[in-house]
């Protein structure tokens, strides 16, 4: 194919678009998703995650009415399958914000066809991690009242600034303000054209309000280009703290496998691995079924890939400097821990972890497997099973065997814990299929803003605001 | 009806007994109380109520003319005249006209009383907070507790609330009334009916009580030819049958455990469940505490089978099959004489005869409870071959009790009787016969046999469920009564609660049968002592102080023939199965408290549950594993019991503890554990060999609180030998490098003002769970069952850690009681969102419950785990009774909480307050106890303000052997530990090298 030797040919960058679409092409392909008569299978798909997501509200309601003694932690495992959840989700919910913001800055042009599915993931992705710290407590009521410093009958009770259960309730409630009003900022000019593609005054009017009165002019555009820019610059600091500030629950804590100070940038590199892994299996499937071939191609794939094969990377250096450094302290709790984490009851946990994370990613070292749908849908998958117990064990067997012997023991999931975690999936994928109906899941703009500077090369930036404009209308 | 029988008792008890439960409606609910409006606005007793608690509302709630205020009060007494229909009507409910003396609303009142505990009393004193008994401690003056109290001492607090008590009279199952049974024993009993008494037998536990004595004499008087017979499941130092075979009947031996500097114990366990008091802990500990490296310690040989408490503490540890042991005495008994001995044991009966005879006067042979009279009769000669006689034991002549035989023979007789349909007329007086009885006497069967049995006792057991007639039997809270210890000093018993099911005491009952001329608890007593004291004034002291002064029995002389009870060469055929009482449900009594049952046994640390307990080599043999059901067979008789591999257990020997599988039981030990008793016979009654044992293949989940046993060579328990401390002083501080370090956020100022530390010293500490308890008790710690502990839930704030060390087969055990250790620099408070945990000016690391909201980062964070959280609401479903043991002076807490020690905040708190009302600036040293410490027995555990140099606990905390555990981590814990010494015999350590 003169696609493959294209691409063979490093001097020469291949097309981000293919198959020769015009920009009106863009425009209809990604708007008629939202338009077109609701095909029976995605009713079928919210029947499906809609159920799944009540299930999770059961489970939630149980745990509330009951405590969470229906969760399988205990005395000593504090926290096991609740935090491994958050940690998780805010960890997939890092690809977005990524892919949007840094990748932006840094003239990533390739990240258009990709980053509102990433950035949509990420939003997801936080309000099912939101939903762990909050009802691990058991009474979430508590917990949302107090852990936020609003005003309360003593006004001299503050929450302790000092916890960094309190900066997480900043880091993360900061992110998702953040990534909200850049996915949403985003979304202004594309909302814009569904209003004016709309058949029915009712869908013109939900557009019309949702576009916030989006003319197009080259004033909107200017006030739009400089305000995307600023909160990419914003959203770009947020990515490596909040995962850093999640890593120092752990990090800052006296437990031996928690107090590392390598915590931090592990932590941010297993998230973008985690959540690049997401927004593979993700794409690949809603590539196949709306078929996007031509805006997601093998480049975007491969670009993917690659990433994850270096933070996967990061992430295996991580882990053997861990032991280093375990060995190196001399400390014996240390020392025991990492011994304990791969030859000790949980070492199976240990185990999957490092042939998920960090073998199975090397197999991107080949461009064909690199370039390989059906294989890097599943290494995708296989990354994030990974990195989920990756938080498994840095959680739960930290906390299994520490100081004490006497306080060891075992921690094991019941039902609830299970039904809950796949609740969460449920509860993403029905938001996930609520956002492919009605909202354009590529950046429809940002992308013919993209093949406007591919294909005309001589044109202005300007110049590309304005091809966008009359497309617009 | 029971309710007007207890109250005029309760009426004529005068300011030295019971407080009545008052008369004022903030004390319970108020429904029960108001009739009509018009009672409930004329009482004065409100009025005054009012006043003083609401003094604001006070005028506009009695003026009575407002139309709001009758309105109000007419909807409020509606509503509660409608609620009375919910509950039993209390009729006579009797307001403070006469106040008890010296109470204050919300201040707690303290009684002295006695709990009998395997045939020996321990002075108590109760905590009665507004009417409502809610702690028991030790009765500083009594002579075997001197302030402390074990184990089932602080659980029975609960049995007085267990739900599941007899609560009324039943007749064959069915509810009855108090008047029907009342009239069946005129009708059955009274003259002329009964005659002589010819088929009457009354079975008892061995009675201590000097008033029962008197009523019994007065019984067997009006019934001539009746038989009295006393029976114990569970044998003690002071009551086994074996030292009364060898020095005759009432003579009691007691041990001076302070005075021997080598104490050899032949498979007693007298630091543990072979002494039912604390006396022995107490003496003991005195010899193990040391101050400096000048100091000296006495030492503990043990021979015994089963890792007990008393093995756990020994020096050296002798393992063997409890059969084996009497040819270790006899060995010994010839190497003290001088004689040359054979057989496997010379050699080491040789090391200890040498040192024995090194400590002549000075030393102490015990033989336990489980062995044969001639073991007991060899102890006898090697003390007094050694002088030890007259110095470290010494012997008191009690009364020689009812029993002419054997308590065993006894019982087999009246079985015999029973089984040929010989008695018509059983009077059952406690202890759950049919549950405990040797089980080839087939008890049951033979009660069925009985025309009319009648059973006393506190819960509807399996005894009550095969009588004709089963009567709720008191409390010792509820009862008026006295018993004796065993020197004979007597413990007067003063009810701190009325009968709260109508029970009766064993005496009033006898008294009824036998038309004794008192008929109430407190007319039996009283009448009893005033007469014996010479007057009211000296029975008031004498209640009072909870003791009758100079009652402690006569020295006796004793002279043993040992060549009497010369037995056999112990058989070695089968399996040795030892039958051993409970440390959680004793013989099976306690066996619905849920506090005990949680409790994790002392050694196996395991709760709600027993086991047959094999050596790691019988295992091996049988190839069983942990929780494999085996079959223990002997005689056609089998038992079905899961295993628990124990290390330092003998092989080829099983240990099983008696008191649970109970058929008949509440709701709490329904299900818990297998019943040891379907195999105890009275030819195996405490050890049996020739048992053949089998897996049968099944699997049976035992939860134990501790599954990891080594300390993985951390030094947490930090231990040296006597000789090793005199040569390093200093071992235990420079265990580990702790170099000064700073902390992120500044250091408290803990120079100022009390600062309260805690130092529990590991020498003196036996394990015995005391503490747990108490701790339990005070701190209204609920219990989370099997399920719950399993998952490792529970909710124990102190726990005592057991680690092994050395070999499988022959362990040394330590343990280690660890609380919240109060950090300077605590972690858990850096980490919690809320500010929930915070420390306070006097170095406490406070819980503010209310501000909690469950993230459990603080227990995550707590490097000794000492923190637990409320996964469930544990207290839900608590039956009102059973509320009624709360402390008020602590929270009960939510679900979603989490909860640790607090160093018992509210007892400083109010020794703080009363001083400060006294006008006092400062406490003294030792005014205030925490709950464990007050209860310990060994007095391992110290607390204090370390802020004052002449405390002791600050003094304690300047000796050598002080450390602190995980200092390492910079956490300045509050709570230190004092190393643990042994004293080993260097030739034997030799040897065993």
């Amino acid at each position: 194919m003169a696609d493959l030797a294209i691409r063979n040919d490093p001097q020469v960058r291949p097309q981000l678009v293919q198959g020769g679409l015009s920009l009106h092409d863009v425009t209809e392909k990604v708007s008629s998703i939202t338009e077109a008569r609701t095909p029976r299978q995605w009713y079928i798909a919210l029947a499906i995650t809609g159920l799944g997501t009540a299930m999770l509200l059961g489970c939630l309601g149980w745990l509330v009415w009951n405590g969470i003694g229906i969760w399988g932690n205990n005395q000593p495992v504090g926290w096991a399958w609740d935090i491994t959840n958050f940690v998780f989700w805010i960890g997939i919910g890092h690809a977005g914000t990524l892919i949007s913001a840094i990748l932006f800055l840094l003239r990533q042009k390739w990240r258009t066809s990709i980053n509102r599915f990433a950035e949509a993931m990420t939003l997801f992705a936080v309000l099912c991690a939101g939903i762990y710290p909050l009802f691990h407590t058991g009474r979430p009521w508590r917990a949302a009242y107090w852990l936020l410093p609003v005003p309360n009958t003593a006004l001299s009770v503050w929450p302790n600034f000092r916890s960094p259960l309190i900066w997480d309730v900043f880091a993360v409630s900061t992110y998702l303000t953040v990534s909200l009003l850049f996915w949403y900022v985003g979304l202004v000019p594309d909302l814009a054209t569904l209003r004016d593609r709309a058949k029915s005054i009712f869908r013109a009017r939900v557009f019309g309000i949702l576009c916030l009165g989006w003319r197009g002019s080259a004033r909107h555009w200017n006030h739009y280009e400089k305000a995307y820019m600023i909160l990419a610059g914003l959203s770009t600091p947020l990515v490596l703290s909040v995962h850093s500030v999640v890593s120092f629950d752990f990090a800052t804590s006296i437990l031996p496998g928690w107090h590392t100070t390598i915590f931090p940038p592990y932590f941010v590199a297993g998230a973008i691995f985690s959540g690049f892994a997401m927004v593979v299996t993700l794409m690949v499937v809603a590539r196949w079924i709306w078929g996007l071939e031509n805006l997601v191609t093998m480049k975007h794939f491969e670009n993917m890939n690659k990433v994850m094969l270096a933070t996967g990377t990061i992430v295996g250096y991580a882990y053997a400097t861990e032991f280093f450094i375990a060995w190196y302290s001399g400390n014996p709790y240390e020392r025991f821990t990492f011994m304990n984490r791969a030859f000790g009851p949980y070492a199976w946990a240990y185990w999957t972890m490092v042939s998920c994370n960090v073998l199975s990613p090397q197999l991107f070292w080949f461009k064909k497997i690199r370039t390989s749908i059906p294989a890097m849908f599943v290494i995708s998958i296989v990354i994030n099973i990974g990195m989920w117990f990756e938080r498994f064990v840095i959680i739960v067997t930290s906390l299994h065997r520490d100081y004490l012997p006497s306080s060891w023991g075992y921690f094991r999931p019941t039902i609830f814990d299970i039904l809950t975690f796949a609740g969460t999936f449920f509860l993403f994928l029905f938001l996930f299929v609520l956002f492919t109906r009605f909202l354009p899941m590529i950046a429809v703009a940002e992308v013919k803003g993209m093949m406007a500077h591919e294909h005309m090369h001589d044109e202005v930036h300007a110049g590309a605001g304005a091809a966008r404009v009359q497309e617009a209308h | 009806m029971q309710d007007n029988f207890s109250d005029k008792q309760a009426a004529t008890s005068g300011a030295a007994g019971l407080v009545q439960i008052g008369g004022t409606p903030s004390q319970a609910t108020g429904k029960t109380y108001w009739r009509s409006l018009n009672e409930l606005t004329n009482r004065p007793e409100f009025r005054d109520w009012v006043e003083r608690e609401f003094p604001s509302t006070a005028a506009q709630m009695l003026d009575g003319a407002s139309r709001r205020n009758v309105l109000k009060l007419m909807a409020a007494s509606f509503g509660l005249a409608g609620l009375t229909a919910c509950r039993r009507p209390v009729e006579n409910i009797l307001p403070y006209s006469r106040q008890s003396e010296g109470f204050v609303h919300g201040k707690p009142l303290y009684y002295a009383t006695a709990m009998a505990h395997g045939g020996a009393a321990t002075g108590l004193l109760v905590e009665v907070n507004e009417g409502r008994p809610t702690k028991v401690e030790g009765l500083p003056e009594h002579p075997y507790s001197l302030g402390a109290a074990n184990v089932f001492h602080q659980g029975s607090l609960l049995s007085l609330y267990d739900p599941d008590r007899l609560r009324g009279v039943r007749r064959e199952g069915r509810n009855a009334r108090w008047e029907e049974f009342a009239s069946f024993v005129s009708q059955e009993f009274h003259q002329p009916r009964l005659g002589s008494g010819d088929r009457l037998r009354i079975l008892s536990e061995r009675v201590i009580s000097p008033s029962l004595h008197a009523v019994r004499d007065h019984a067997l008087a009006a019934f001539p030819n009746a038989k009295w017979i006393e029976y114990d499941a569970v044998e003690t130092l002071e009551n086994c049958s074996a030292a009364q075979a060898v020095f005759g009947p009432g003579v009691v031996p007691r041990f001076h455990y302070d005075k021997a500097d080598v104490i050899v114990s032949l498979d007693a366990d007298f630091l543990g469940l072979d002494s039912p008091t604390v006396l022995s802990s107490k003496q003991f500990a005195r010899r193990r505490r040391v101050s400096s490296e000048k100091d000296g310690m006495n030492r503990l040989y043990v021979v015994e089978s089963q890792l007990s408490t008393t093995g756990a503490a020994a020096d050296h540890r002798l393992r063997m099959r409890s059969s084996e042991v009497v040819e270790l005495a006899r060995a010994l008994a010839a190497a003290v004489a001088g004689l040359s001995a054979s057989g496997p044991h010379a050699k080491v009966a040789a090391v200890i005869a040498k040192d024995l005879n090194a400590h002549r006067g000075r030393s102490l042979v015990v033989a336990g409870p489980r062995q044969p009279a001639e073991v007991h009769a060899l102890a006898y000669a090697v003390n007094q071959a050694l002088g030890n006689i007259g110095q470290t034991v010494t012997f008191v002549q009690g009364p020689a009790g009812g029993n002419a035989r054997p308590q065993l023979e006894a019982l087999r007789a009246l079985a015999g009787e029973m089984s040929r349909g010989e008695v018509e007329r059983l009077v059952i007086l406690g202890g759950n016969p049919v549950y405990t009885a040797p089980a080839d006497l087939e008890f049951a069967a033979n009660l069925k046999k009985v025309r009319n049995s009648i059973y006393l006792g506190q819960e509807y057991d399996e005894t009550a469920a095969v009588s004709k007639w089963a009567v709720p039997e008191a409390h010792y809270l509820e009862s008026w009564g006295d018993a004796t210890a065993p020197d004979g000093t007597v413990s007067l018993q003063q009810p701190a609660i009325q009968p709260l099911h109508g029970g009766k005491t064993q005496a009033e009952l006898i008294a009824l049968i036998a038309n004794y001329k008192d008929q109430r608890g407190h007319d039996i007593l009283r009448n009893y002592w005033t007469a014996k004291l010479g007057g009211e004034k000296a029975w008031l002291q004498a209640l009072h102080d909870g003791m009758v002064p100079n009652t402690a029995y006569p020295a006796a002389t004793v002279s043993v023939d040992t060549k009497r009870f010369v037995s056999g060469t112990p058989s070695t055929t089968g399996v040795e199965v030892v039958f051993v009482p409970s440390a959680k449900t004793w013989d099976g009594r306690y066996a619905n408290n849920g506090w005990l049952q949680e409790l994790p046994e002392p050694i196996t640390k395991l709760t709600w549950d027993n086991a047959a307990l094999l050596s790691p080599a019988t295992a091996r043999q049988l190839g069983a594993a942990q929780g494999d059901l085996i079959s223990i067979e002997r005689d056609g008789r089998s038992l079905n019991a899961p295993v628990l591999v124990q290390p330092g257990q003998a092989d080829n020997s099983i240990t099983i503890a008696l008191g649970y599988g109970r058929a008949q039981v509440g709701r709490v030990g329904k299900g818990a554990g297998v019943n040891a008793y379907k195999i105890r016979t009275t030819d195996a009654w405490h050890c049996g060999t020739g048992f053949t044992v089998r897996k049968t293949g099944g699997s049976y989940e035992l939860v134990q609180t501790q599954e990891h046993q080594s300390m993985e060579g951390r030094p947490l328990v930090r231990e040296a030998t006597l000789e090793e401390y005199r040569r390093e002083p200093n071992f235990a501080r420079e265990a580990v490098e702790a170099p000064p370090l700073v902390s992120l956020y500044g250091d408290h100022d803990y120079s100022r003002g009390n600062q309260w530390g805690m130092a529990i010293d590991l020498s003196a500490c036996t394990g015995c769970s005391a503490c747990i308890v108490a701790c339990q008790a005070e701190n209204n710690i609920p219990i989370v069952g099997k399920d719950q502990v399993s998952r490792g839930r529970e909710m124990l704030w102190l726990r005592v850690d057991r680690y092994y060390s050395g070999s499988e087969e022959d362990p040394q055990a330590v343990s280690q009681p660890v609380p919240c250790m109060q950090c300077e620099n605590a972690p858990c408070e850096n980490v919690c969102p809320v500010a929930a945990t915070a420390h306070s000016p006097e170095g406490l690391n406070d819980m503010a419950y209310n501000r909690c909201v469950g993230t459990r980062y603080c227990s995550n964070n707590c490097p000794f785990k000492v923190r637990r959280f409320n996964f469930f609401n544990w207290h839900y479903g608590t039956a009102e009774v059973q509320k009624m043991a709360f402390n008020p002076d602590v929270t009960v807490r939510m679900r979603g909480v989490m909860e640790k020690c607090t160093y018992c905040v509210q007892r400083i708190q109010e020794k703080k307050i009363e001083a400060k009302a006294q006008g006092r600036r400062d406490l003294k040293d030792g005014e205030i106890q925490t709950a464990c410490q007050q209860t310990c027995p060994s007095e391992a555990i110290l607390f204090g303000n370390i802020n004052d140099p002449n405390s002791r606990v600050a003094r304690v905390k300047k000796q050598n052997r002080n450390y602190a555990m995980l200092e390492e981590l910079n956490i300045r814990p509050r709570t230190t530990y004092l190393a643990k010494l042994r004293n080993p015999n260097p030739e034997l350590e030799a040897q065993h090298g």
